[in-house]
């Protein structure tokens, strides 16, 4: 699926298998070499500092081993993956707040339809597509997107930023949004617009 | 039943970025958990997330930070470490609230203390540490909630029963989404109260003295 350039040829997403079906420390080594630095980068961008964002960079680490057996690559990318254990780690370590989730084990959850097989491959965002849709937003487009998860502020954070009101910041993101899926689409199945 | 009324992309995409407050993150959680597609649009928007991280300048890591890791994972249980089940109110069967939000209610709806406000309401206000109000609201069937308008935001989350509101109706799992550019009044269909969890950023704007009286009272 990953087509970047300087992929390893096991793919992240086989080390990551590596690590949940065999406990392979080697194929963890290459992960952590890969992610760690990048998980500490995202948690310093939060406002962690050094020591605190390798500390928990390290815990995000030690968390991927301990729960490499719940990563699906029919539902997310390895850096998808890794990057909601690294949030899940900075949101317990530095954030007042709770982020509250679903549980999958409740009664009342909805489970998700059953899906064709043949349909599944296109549940996965592509991190190589999604970047080139991402780069091809207009400027201002791009900026709203980028600042939620590059700069991790909220909107009225991001409206204060640029000075504007936050009902076009909301609708700028929305309209972000809607490029990106025909982006993302026109690459998934070579249609036009 | 389908849910027909869903999550606004930039909310998804803020709860995705982990960067809302905790009433918003419950509705939006409280709607995943009742809707597919919004889980599915919800891990399409990590997505970005993962182009991110991946873009990050890396920080440099001290040269012991693997060699300490790896020796941390020799304490792990070798195998599947399953997550512990969170400690759960109702043990088995369906419920009204689903999880996480009948964590925080405290039980399901019977379960909880309502107190009374006035037309027809009953409201069980959520325990949350600052930020916008989190609430339970039991309207009893056929009434009108009376007109109002926003400072500020507004969600709305039908968990049984039904409203309707401009000629679009509502029901379990449906989510109405109410800013300042939008007046109006919700009527509970018939057969069965309503009961919904509501998060607003500012106190209602209500255009009648009668309701702007039991305001004060209720903390709306």
């Amino acid at each position: 699926m990953l087509q970047t350039a300087g992929k390893p040829e096991p793919s992240w997403e086989d080390l990551l298998s590596a690590v949940a079906e065999d406990r392979d420390k080697e194929a963890f080594a290459a992960l952590f070499s890969h992610f760690a630095p990048r998980v500490k980068g995202y948690l310093m961008r939060g406002g962690a500092s050094a020591n605190q964002a390798e500390d928990i960079a390290q815990e995000t680490m030690v968390s991927v081993w301990r729960k490499a057996h719940l990563f699906d690559r029919q539902k997310a990318n390895a850096s998808t993956w890794m990057f909601t254990i690294a949030r899940n780690q900075r949101i317990d370590n530095f954030r007042r707040e709770r982020r509250p989730e679903p549980d999958v084990n409740d009664p009342s959850y909805a489970p998700d339809p059953v899906v064709q097989p043949d349909r599944e491959v296109s549940a996965i965002e592509d991190t190589a597509a999604v970047r080139r849709a991402l780069a091809e937003l207009p400027e201002a487009q791009r900026e709203v997107i980028a600042l939620s998860f590059y700069e991790d502020i909220s909107h009225s954070a991001i409206a204060e930023r640029l000075a504007l009101p936050i009902g076009t910041v909301k609708s700028r993101i929305r309209l972000a949004l809607k490029r990106m899926d025909t982006l993302l689409d026109r690459e998934a199945y070579g249609d036009a617009e | 039943m389908t849910i027909q009324h869903h999550l606004p992309d930039d909310l998804l995409l803020t709860y995705a970025a982990a960067n809302l407050a905790e009433a918003w993150s419950l509705v939006v959680a409280t709607h995943l958990s009742l809707c597919p597609a919004c889980r599915r649009r919800e891990a399409q928007l990590s997505a970005i997330g993962g182009v991110a991280l991946e873009d990050f300048a890396p920080a440099s890591i001290s040269d012991t930070a693997l060699v300490d890791c790896l020796a941390r994972l020799d304490d792990e249980p070798i195998g599947l470490m399953q997550t512990q089940t969170k400690r759960d109110v109702i043990p088995a069967g369906r419920s009204i609230l689903p999880q996480p939000l009948r964590e925080y209610a405290g039980g399901d709806v019977d379960a909880l203390g309502w107190s009374y406000i006035g037309f027809g309401l009953r409201q069980h206000i959520l325990p949350l540490d600052g930020g916008p109000q989190a609430r339970l609201l039991r309207v009893r069937e056929g009434i009108a909630l009376p007109e109002h308008g926003h400072r500020g935001l507004e969600l709305t989350l039908v968990l049984a029963g039904s409203f309707s509101e401009g000629g679009k109706e509502f029901r379990r799992g449906d989510i109405a989404v109410a800013d300042e550019e939008v007046e109006h009044i919700q009527v509970v269909g018939r057969g069965e109260p309503c009961i919904c969890l509501t998060v607003a950023d500012a106190p209602l704007i209500f255009h009648q003295w009668l309701p702007r009286l039991a305001q004060r009272f209720a903390k709306i």
